[in-house]
Order: structure tokens, then C-alpha cells, then sequence
């Protein structure tokens, strides 16, 4: 059954490129674990590391106490989904989701019986007997997720496999996907560059970069309280302040911004607490919109407001010249004109705060599970 | 941390390609290199070299401005012929499409020499049309033999396998990027150039270089209507057996400059193709169109007098085939005199071989190119390509030239097969597994790989992932290939003048000694069935491959 992935120091090099310099990770039996990135960031090569498709250079791979890093691709017990599916072309649907179980020793009965449960829990049935060509893209998903699914196996492996439907399919599929592994409860790595479909379905994310693991966390606070910079910025939309300052007066500690506006922080790491240069990362929906300016805040002007229902988005430049976009609930009176001058003020709950080089917050919170 | 390399059955399966080759292929060259380098005295010499390049007034170099002067425009005109008929076929439903595959298959299939020979009779000397033309016109019709009917009989010859390769190419263009270059205004004849022509433009250069390497090796089209107009092939044969007397040092220096020219051809080829690098995968094949109005009536026209062109002569072969004759000169009435005749001249052996030896180097040729197309694609290593690059040896190789060597290597003991079977069948497999390689090699690269991981990943082991997935998924790539080596198999000339003895005498061998004969009855009968023999093998792969259209 379910399987807990331990990957201990692993290394991939193509030649003398070396991809993945020295990765630890763990993944939980039974969790929806998903590798996020930008391309090129080696979270392929990982999964593919794990699959068995890839060479190891260096490190252990475990499936509980097991090593698997000479296990046999055929032997680790390993359902994957594929970003083109790989459905075998010369074989009907129900032949692709047979040949899993073929390989095991089931009677005809048994693997009849399983193809058929999985092909239904698919509802892909009543193309049994089609040749793959002639499905859609999302009935082609279906069908690969139906022939990894039914080997049951210890690990469930998918990589981008959404990558290649349309929009509201994605979303669709995403659904299905989060509901099986759910109900069969089968430790799964998913890798996605798309961070809304990874917050959708996922148990916990590491966000990776040049094959080195950023962050690894629940959405929730891989969202709301990012390891560094490049994960702000990844995950979710962020407004990057350079050049502020970070003040401690009194025993108290502030943001100090260019344009002299002072907002006290009240979790910032005692580590930390000493007067420094900062970045500060405000999401769209952190920021405090006054059309009073006689509150203190920094000075800003609408550029731009685009309605979207739920929310209004404006886009404002500071006094700095800096552009940001601030993202508020609608309200029934109170779109702002463009060219409108305006105070803004921070929700310090909720902003982050990073070291002058970006590579650390250095506020309370982050859960960051990176080994 | 270093990864303990596992054993497997793969490196075995190299190891013992490796073995074959050196011995079959590698040892016969070498020996054709040493032999060109001594005399018959057995001293080191440069003579052999230094006779050919300074023997008077370029006798021996003038073949060779010839055999080039005819392949390059042969190889021309099939690809100016061919091209323009896969692209109706591929994408407009041309009317009788199927005829039109299948005949131009059996005009592909057909010995350039049954060719050669019909023209012969249709505007030789003697010619149908000749006489015709003489005595009720009085129009007197230039002469056929030489240059002319060379390159008229390989162009009609060739320009069917240019079609063939080229409907696999535009089979592989994606729908899409047609739509795409209309969305952005390319249509038509723009379009034709701009994106099917430079998409298939891969396929083209191969053709071009298969056309070039099979025109150029030809022997039996030379031989029967070259008359004067020597070319390269035909002079090795002569330095060999021919009224000279037995030289074979001369005729293996020979033999070493063809091989050196054709490797030039090979190096130019593979240096164009590598600027047009790239590969395709149709999810969308390109719906047929139907074509109607003025345009669709002249491709019809084309497509229908093209054919009718490379295939009519041989019609008229069969027709001859059930004349009286006597001696050669035609009689009136109709009967099976010639088919007796035929029967008394090793007709029944002739058969029975080219069935046997062609069956049993077909499957040897498919059992080891899709091995060698796995360990180059998914095995790639300096081994196994060394493998693949001695594979292809052969593709340079002249059949005269492949004969040759063999023949010196293998006419003593501890290995003496002249004037057997296998030397026969070996010399099939070498000659025409290049081909095979190669379009296995392209079939294989065209799978993703993750297909076979996916099936590694539901928990089959390498050799049946290779065995249920890989080759079924190979199967319309490797029958395209068997079928034209299949082919080139039945109606293999000019290594098989060399090898073969009257015990291994092959159809087309027979076919050809009647027609040296001048029995014209006899040699049409043998030409005939040679013909219903190619045919009969079409429709049986046809049969064998089950599916609507004809993937070739």
C-alpha cells in the first residue's frame, strides 16, 4: 500500500550540468505532495528521478525503509501520468487500462473486473473498446489516470498532466484528480508550473528554482508567509518595495519607506530585530486604500481601475515612481477615478518582510519543512 | 556515487550485431582494399590505382562522368516526377488513388531492366513504335540506346519510390500547421513551398539519396540498353569477368573508387540534411480534399499519364509473354510456348529460390534493424553506434561492389560459400539493411519515449515493453521498410551476377540471361512472372497489413 517518500541528498547531473545540486525532501505517506516551479527548474528531473526514468548521481531514495534508487522502473510499483499521456496508440482503451494488470499475475477474472471498476470510476466505460485516437484531449487524460490508477499503486506519479487541456478543463480535471487521490489515498507527487492548480490540489508544495527546493509547505502558508523572495513572487501576485528600511526605536520595530510613511511590526524574528535594509512584499490585497490624505501613508496616484465584480484592481504608481497594483473588495459607490491622488497604508498582519538580499523573511510564521 | 551498471540483454544482443558485421561485411571490404592494393603477383603495388586514373585518354574515367551525368539527372527527374504526384495523393482524394499506389508500388517493385527491356521493344531498333512510326509516317525517331534510355527507364523506375517516401512524409505533417500557415495568409502554391515542401524537406534529401545511390549502383539498365554509353557498374563487372580477362586487383580498385565516390554523395546528403533537423509528430493527420474544376482535371491527367507511363511498357511484356515465338522471331497466334520454353531453362529452381532466399534475408534484415533501431535510439552509446555506422556501410556500397568482396572473402576455405545459398542471402541481408535501419531508426524516434516508460511503469519488464508496445508501435515503419527491401530482394541484380551459380540462380538472374540471349518470347515470360511475382507480394502484404489505407 501507500508509500512515504524519503529523498535523502540527491544529485542529477547531465554531463558536468548539474541540475540538481543536493536535494532532501520528505513526503508523507498518503499526502497530495506537489513539486511547483518555473521551467527548467528540475522538478521533472525529480519525479523522474523518483519514476526511475532518470539516473541517480548521488543520494538515496527511499519508499518507506526501502531504497529504491537501483529498484528496476518496473518494480517500484508506480502509477504515472504522463503531460502527453502516452496512451498506447495501437491498443483499444480498455487494453491500455488492462495492460497494467496484465503484467501482475491476476486471474482474467480479477483484471476484468478492475479495468471495468476503474474505467467506470473514470467514466471512461463507454469507450471501451475505442481506439485512443479517437478521444479528447480530457478522455485521454482519463484514460491514463484509469491505467495508473489500477495496478494500485504505492506511489502515484504525475507530471504535468494538465498541461495540455484547455482552461475549464483543467479545473475539471484538477477536481477529479484532488477527489481519486482522496478516496484511494495513495501517496502522490505532482508536478505543475501552474501555482493556482498547485494550491487547488495540493497537501503541501515545495517551490523549487535551479533544482534547489525554496519552500516546502502548506498553500496556506506558502501563500501567506513565503521563505524568501522568489517565493512571494511566485506563489500568488506580489508587490515588491525595494530600498525600505526596517527601524528599531524604543524597543519597538518599524517599516520605515522611502517616502517617510512608519508602520510598526509586531512579529518581527528577535534575530532580525536591528536596524536594517529591507524588501518589503505587499500582495494586491494588503494594501490599505485611504482617499483621505490627511491619514498618514505613502502617496500614490490611480493610474488605472478595472472592475471585476467581487473585486476592483487599481493600478497606482508611488512617489517614488514605483508601480503596484492593490486589489479591494467592490464597493457600490466607490470606484476611484484614474488620476485620483491617494494614501496608502499597509495591513502589517498580513505584509513580509525580507532581508536586504531576498533570501530570508524575517517575520514569525514561516513553516518552512525544507530539510 | 558511481551506479553499478546491470547486465543486460541488450549488451549481448550488440555484442553478437558486432560480430556478424565484422564478419560479413568488414572482412569482405577489408579484403576488397587489401586486394586493390597488390598485384596479381601478390607484391604491394599502386598500379592498379595509377591504371585507371592514367590509362589512355581517360578510358577508364570516362564511365564514371557518365554514371554520374546519368544518376544526378535521373535522380532529378524521379524527384521532379514524384513529388508533385505524393502531393495530389496525399492531399486531394485523386480518383482510382489506390490504383495509383499500388502501380506505382509495382513499378517500384519491378527490375529497372524489365524496364529497360521493354522500351527495347516499344522504340528500340526493332521497336513497336519504331516501326510504326517508319513505315507508316516516315518519321524517324532518335535512337533509344545510350543516355536518353537510361535516363528515361530510371526516372519511370524511381520516381514511384520518391512517391512512396514522400506520402510518408506529408502523411506527418500536422494539420494544424497547415492551418496555422493559412491563418497567417501562406496558402496554396506559397504554402506548398514554404511549409509542406521544407517540412518534408528531411525525406526529400533521403530519397534524393536513395534514388542517387540506387541509380548510380544500377547495373542491369546500363547492361541492356547502354550499348556504348559505359557506366561505372558495368565496368567493374567487366574488369571482373568480362572479355578483358580476370583482374581482380584491378576490379577491386575499382571498386574501392566507387565506394569513395558514393561516400562523397553520402557526406553532402547528410551535411544538407542536418540544416533540416527536426522532428514532427501529426496528432491531426491533413484531411483529403476533394479536387474539382480545371485544377483537380490536370491533376488527374498527371497523376493517370505518369503512371500509365512507368506501367504500360510492362503490360506490353506480358503481352509479348503469350505470343508465339520461335527462336526470337515473333509467330502468329497465341499460347504458352514461351512459358514451355522458360519451363526448360530452370524456371521452377528460379522461383523456388528468390521465394526461399528472399523470405529468409527479409526476416534476417527485420530481426536485426529493429534491433539495431533500439539501441541506437533508446540505447544510444558509442558502441551501438559504431554498430549503426557499420550498418550502413553497405549504403554506399555498390551491389557490384558488395558482390565483389564477398566473393574474394569467402572463395576458400575455413568459409568457402561461393556459389551457395547463404552467400546469396548474405548478400541480400547486407545490401538492403541499410534501408531497413533506416526507417526503423525514424519510425522509433518518432515515439516518445515516455510511451515505453509508461508501460515500464505499469510493470512491464524492458523485452516485453519492447516486444508488446515498441514494435507493434514500429510495425507500419518496419513493413514500409521490409516491403521495398522485399522488393529490392526479388529483383536484386547486380551483386547476385556476381555470386550467384547456377544452383542459386534467382528469377531476375534468369530473366536477365534470356534477355542477354535475345530470346525476346523467353524473356518475356520470365519477365512476366517476375512482374506476378512483385505483384503477387504486394497484394499479400496488402492482405497482411489489414488496414483501409495503404501505409506504406
Amino acid at each position: 500500500m501507500s508509500v512515504g517518500i524519503r529523498i535523502k541528498h540527491a544529485l542529477k547531473k547531465y554531463g558536468e550540468n548539474v541540475i540538481i545540486p543536493d536535494l532532501s525532501l520528505d513526503i508523507k505517506q498518503g499526502e497530495f505532495f506537489t513539486l511547483l516551479g518555473p521551467s527548467g527548474c528540475g522538478k521533472t528531473t525529480l519525479l523522474r528521478m523518483i519514476a526511475g526514468f532518470n539516473s541517480i548521481e548521488g543520494g538515496d531514495f527511499y519508499f518507506d525503509d526501502k531504497r529504491i534508487n537501483e529498484l528496476d522502473p518496473a518494480k517500484r510499483n508506480i502509477g504515472m501520468v504522463f503531460q502527453n499521456y502516452a496512451i498506447f496508440p495501437h491498443l483499444s482503451v480498455k487494453e491500455n487500462v488492462k495492460f497494467g494488470l496484465k503484467n501482475r499475475k491476476l486471474s482474467k477474472e480479477k483484471i476484468e473486473q478492475l479495468s471495468d471498476k476503474f474505467m467506470k470510476l473514470m467514466q471512461i466505460d463507454q469507450f471501451a473498446d475505442r481506439k485512443p485516437e479517437r478521444l479528447s484531449g480530457g478522455q485521454q487524460q482519463r484514460v491514463a489516470l484509469a491505467r495508473a490508477l489500477c495496478i494500485e499503486p504505492d506511489v502515484l506519479l504525475f507530471d504535468e498532466p494538465l498541461s495540455n487541456l484547455d482552461a475549464k478543463l483543467r479545473v475539471e480535471m484538477r477536481t477529479v484528480i484532488k477527489n481519486i487521490q482522496h478516496n484511494v489515498g495513495i501517496t502522490t507527487v505532482y508536478v505543475t508550473h501552474d501555482q493556482e492548480e498547485a494550491m487547488a490540489v495540493s497537501d503541501r508544495i515545495a517551490v523549487m528554482k535551479d533544482g534547489v527546493i525554496q519552500h516546502v509547505g502548506s498553500p496556506k502558508n506558502i501563500y501567506q508567509r513565503p521563505a524568501n523572495l522568489f517565493v512571494s513572487t511566485f506563489i500568488g501576485r506580489s508587490n515588491v518595495l525595494e530600498g525600505e528600511k526596517l527601524v528599531v526605536e524604543g524597543g519597538k520595530t518599524y517599516i520605515l519607506t522611502k517616502s517617510g510613511y512608519r508602520a510598526e511590526l509586531l512579529n518581527v524574528l528577535p534575530e532580525y530585530q536591528n536596524n536594517q535594509d529591507i524588501i518589503l512584499s505587499v500582495r494586491p490585497e494588503e494594501f490599505l486604500l485611504n482617499t483621505d490624505m490627511s491619514v498618514p501613508g505613502i502617496v500614490a496616484t490611480v493610474d488605472d481601475c478595472v472592475f471585476l465584480g467581487l473585486n476592483t484592481h487599481y493600478f497606482v504608481h508611488l512617489e517614488s515612481g514605483e508601480e503596484v497594483e492593490i486589489i479591494q473588495e467592490s464597493s457600490i459607490d466607490s470606484i476611484i477615478e484614474p488620476g485620483t491622488q491617494i494614501k496608502l497604508t499597509l495591513n502589517t498582519d498580513k505584509v513580509n518582510v525580507f532581508t536586504a538580499d531576498g533570501s530570508a523573511n524575517i517575520l514569525t510564521g514561516v513553516c518552512n519543512d525544507c530539510v | 556515487m558511481v551506479q553499478k551498471r546491470k547486465f543486460e540483454v541488450w549488451t549481448v544482443v550488440s555484442i553478437v550485431l558486432l560480430c556478424l558485421f565484422l564478419l560479413f561485411l568488414v572482412w569482405p571490404l577489408f579484403g576488397l582494399l587489401q586486394q586493390s592494393v597488390f598485384n596479381s603477383d601478390g607484391e604491394l603495388t599502386g598500379a592498379n590505382f595509377n591504371r585507371f586514373f592514367t590509362y589512355v585518354d581517360g578510358y577508364y574515367l570516362k564511365p564514371i562522368g557518365n554514371s554520374l551525368k546519368v544518376t544526378i539527372c535521373s535522380t532529378l527527374v524521379s524527384l521532379a516526377l514524384g513529388i508533385p504526384l505524393a502531393y495530389f495523393y496525399s492531399f486531394y482524394k485523386l480518383r482510382g488513388a489506390k490504383v495509383i499506389f499500388v502501380i506505382s508500388v509495382l513499378c517500384s517493385m519491378s527490375a529497372p531492366f524489365i524496364g529497360a527491356y521493354s522500351w527495347i521493344l516499344l522504340m528500340g531498333r526493332n521497336g513497336l513504335i519504331t516501326k510504326f512510326l517508319s513505315t507508316l509516317l516516315g518519321v524517324k525517331v532518335g535512337s533509344i540506346y545510350g543516355f536518353k534510355g537510361i535516363l528515361l527507364v530510371q526516372s519511370l523506375k524511381f520516381f514511384p519510390l520518391v512517391f512512396i517516401y514522400m506520402n510518408g512524409a506529408f502523411k506527418n505533417i500536422d494539420n494544424t500547421l497547415m492551418e496555422a500557415s493559412a491563418n497567417m495568409g501562406c496558402t496554396g502554391v506559397s504554402r506548398l513551398f514554404r511549409i509542406v515542401l521544407a517540412l518534408s524537406m528531411p525525406t526529400i534529401l533521403a530519397a534524393a539519396l536513395m534514388v542517387f545511390m540506387q541509380a548510380f549502383a544500377d547495373f542491369g539498365t546500363p547492361m541492356v540498353m547502354g550499348e556504348g554509353y559505359q557506366t561505372f557498374p558495368v565496368m567493374i563487372y567487366n574488369a571482373y569477368l568480362g572479355e578483358g580477362g580476370v583482374d581482380r586487383n584491378f576490379a577491386a580498385a575499382l571498386a574501392v573508387v566507387a565506394v569513395i565516390i558514393t561516400a562523397i554523395i553520402f557526406f553532402i546528403q547528410k551535411w544538407g540534411t542536418n540544416k533540416f533537423k527536426f522532428s514532427m509528430n501529426a496528432l491531426h493527420p491533413v484531411e483529403k480534399k476533394d479536387c474539382k474544376g480545371i485544377g483537380g482535371f490536370f491533376m488527374h491527367l498527371y497523376s493517370y499519364l505518369l503512371i500509365a507511363l512507368a506501367f504500360l511498357p510492362q503490360l506490353y511484356i506480358i503481352y509479348l509473354s503469350f505470343c508465339n515465338y520461335k527462336g526470337s522471331i515473333r509467330q502468329p497466334g497465341y499460347g504458352f510456348v514461351n512459358y514451355q520454353q522458360a519451363a526448360k531453362k530452370l524456371l521452377g529452381r528460379s522461383i523456388k529460390n528468390t521465394a526461399v532466399m528472399g523470405i529468409i534475408a527479409l526476416a534476417v534484415i527485420i530481426v536485426i534493424a529493429v534491433l539495431i533501431a533500439y539501441l541506437v535510439v533508446r540505447r544510444a552509446s558509442t558502441f551501438n553506434n559504431a554498430i549503426d555506422t557499420i550498418a550502413m556501410l553497405p549504403y554506399i556500397m555498390p551491389g557490384a561492389v558488395v558482390g565483389l568482396g564477398l566473393l574474394l572473402a569467402f572463395d576458400s576455405k575455413p568459409l568457402a560459400l561461393t556459389g551457395t545459398f547463404a552467400i546469396m542471402v548474405i548478400s541480400f541481408v547486407i545490401r538492403r539493411l541499410p534501408y531497413t535501419i533506416r526507417s526503423a531508426t525514424a519510425t522509433l524516434m518518432q515515439i516518445s519515449p515516455s510511451i515505453e516508460e509508461a508501460a515500464i511503469s505499469l510493470g512491464a519488464s524492458k523485452l516485453k515493453t519492447f516486444i508488446k508496445i515498441t514494435v507493434p508501435m514500429m510495425a507500419n515503419g518496419i513493413l514500409s521498410g521490409a516491403i521495398l527491401s522485399w522488393v529490392a530482394i526479388v529483383t536484386e541484380m547486380s551483386s547476385s551476377i556476381i555470386l550467384y551459380s547456377n544452383k542459386s540462380i534467382t528469377l531476375t538472374m534468369s530473366t536477365y540471361l534470356a534477355i542477354l540471349r535475345g530470346n525476346d518470347g523467353m524473356a518475356a515470360a520470365f519477365a512476366t512472372i517476375l512482374t506476378v511475382v512483385t505483384a503477387l507480394s504486394l497484394l499479400l502484404y496488402l492482405r497482411i497489413s489489414k488496414s483501409e489505407d495503404i501505409n506504406l
